[in-house]
């Protein structure tokens, strides 16, 4: 990724390169349709060359249209799949006609349509890696149990004191010890699952899947869905009519507590989709920022700041997915409480 | 937030739900299950075994004691029988010391009165022989009574001389 700042280095004005940085963070923090690692920039022709593999791209668009994502060549060409066109514009596949041709409306907002786009982008793929090297790695812990009579061996020695502590610092004192055994599945590939994405992201194959919305708002809706799906008589009750207060404040209090089964989900949501997208434009800002100096003091600055906020990035991985999993634990635990006081 | 629902891709957020869940009942089924299964089955059989360690500590404690008690109770057991046993010693001794005793002076006893007894049956003896002499030497003394006194006193101590108390 850093071939890319360092023949940015060849231009010549500040602002080219800054406008440059600015990009690149951007188109960083965003999906993409094929797997780069890192590009080049032909110094004569000032092409740009892309180094890494392409994806398959799946659009839902009268019928399912599947192709490559090198077809696409990063929006330089026009794909024709079974009589229709489409051209990816900034990071998206609109259809256009045969030459390629984006309208825009007075706000500059492009006005093709877009098919409905199912693509295994490189998120989706780094999600399949992440699921399949999870798999791997609990079912052979949970192997190495009957293998070394009830220890754990090898990797799954580092991780089982981790499912513990999901399991005695997280589940049981918030859910309680009678009701916690039924969310431990969710909790524990949550926990594990959004911490694996972040770390990934912290790596130089420069993924974001944990600071993308989408990833985080389908995480919080399975979170949503358990606790209202799971929830007792009790919880509803203080959400309708909260007991222990005056009667003339229930009916109050009622559309509060609705939103607030909502909100908190969403809070989930926004928190950990903020806390990885500004880590990762952070990082990428002081990266940048290195260049942009361009010389010994102000670089070398740059990279010992880069150096920390990678180390307290390492730190926020952990900390956002134990979060993440900690607030889903506790609305779990709102949801099967007993009415006990 | 227009910019955040513009750029959400519901094509990602499909994928990741469907992998997620997915990959949450394939973990269920092949690894959480068995992991928490095997850790709470360790963890029971640990503190069965702590429990059933203490108990035994405890009963090992109580069993040393009992033999503790036990063999004092040996101990003081033995001392009484040894002292029972010399004192009986002791006793058997001064019987046997005061037995021989009684017996000595029995036997003594018995061997002064027999001495006593071949004494006098000795003197008797004397006596009656004395006395046959007696009548002996005066039969004998009057059968020379005729002759002279000289003679008379020779003849006495002659036969005095032959009768000396054979």
């Amino acid at each position: 990724m850093s071939a890319s700042f360092l023949d940015a280095k060849e231009e010549e004005k500040e602002l080219t390169l800054q406008e440059e940085i600015t990009e690149y963070i951007y188109h960083h923090v965003q999906d993409s349709h094929d797997f780069s690692l890192f590009s080049t920039k032909d110094k004569e022709t000032g092409k740009k060359k892309y180094y890494g593999f392409p994806l398959p791209v799946i659009l839902i668009d009268d019928g399912v249209k599947f192709f490559m994502s090198s077809k696409l060549d990063h929006g330089k060409n026009v794909v024709n799949a079974s009589g229709k066109y489409y051209k990816l514009y900034h990071g998206k596949i609109y259809e256009t006609n045969s030459e390629g041709y984006i309208s825009y409306d007075e706000e500059g907002i492009v006005t093709n349509a877009m098919p409905l786009d199912m693509s295994i982008t490189k998120s989706v793929f780094s999600i399949l890696l992440i699921s399949v090297l999870m798999f791997w790695l609990f079912t052979s812990l949970a192997k190495s149990y009957k293998q070394n009579n009830q220890i754990a061996s090898g990797i799954g020695r580092f991780f089982e004191p981790i499912v513990l502590l999901i399991r005695d610092e997280i589940a049981i004192p918030s859910i309680g010890e009678h009701h916690y055994k039924k969310y431990m599945s969710f909790l524990l590939t949550l926990f594990f699952f959004i911490w694996f994405l972040n770390l990934l992201g912290l790596s130089p194959l420069g993924v974001n899947v944990t600071g993308n919305i989408a990833v985080t708002f389908g995480l919080a809706l399975i979170t949503f869905l358990i606790t209202n799906l799971t929830a007792n008589k009790t919880y509803w009750k203080h959400i309708f009519w909260m007991p222990g207060v005056p009667v003339w404040l229930k009916p109050l209090l009622a559309p509060i507590e609705l939103l607030g089964v909502f909100i908190k989900p969403f809070s989930l949501m926004i928190r950990l989709y903020a806390n990885i997208l500004a880590g990762h434009i952070v990082l990428y800002s002081l990266i940048g920022l290195i260049f942009i100096f361009k010389n010994l003091v102000g670089s070398s600055l740059s990279l010992v700041l880069v150096f920390f906020i990678s180390i307290i990035e390492v730190l926020v991985a952990l900390l956002q997915a134990y979060i993440f999993t900690l607030l889903s634990a506790l609305y779990f635990g709102f949801a099967v409480q007993e009415d006990d006081h | 937030m227009e910019k955040l629902i513009s750029e959400f891709s519901s094509g990602l957020f499909f994928w990741q739900t469907l992998i997620f869940v997915t990959l949450i009942f394939l973990l269920r089924k092949f690894a959480w299950k068995p992991i928490l299964d095997t850790i709470n089955e360790r963890e029971k059989s640990i503190r069965d075994s702590l429990n059933s360690a203490k108990e035994a500590k405890k009963e090992m404690e109580s069993l040393q004691a009992e033999n503790k008690k036990i063999l004092q109770e040996a101990r003081s057991e033995s001392d009484a029988m040894i002292n029972q046993a010399k004192q009986s010693g002791k006793e058997l001794v001064e019987k046997a010391k005061s037995d021989a005793r009684l017996e000595a002076e029995n036997i003594l006893v018995q061997a002064r009165t027999s001495i006593e007894n071949e004494k006098r049956s000795a003197m008797n003896e004397i006596k009656n022989q004395v006395a046959d002499l007696s009548i002996d030497i005066a039969s004998k003394v009057l059968e020379q009574e005729l002759d002279d006194d000289k003679n008379h006193q020779d003849y006495i101590n002659k036969l005095l001389k032959e009768k000396k108390f054979d």
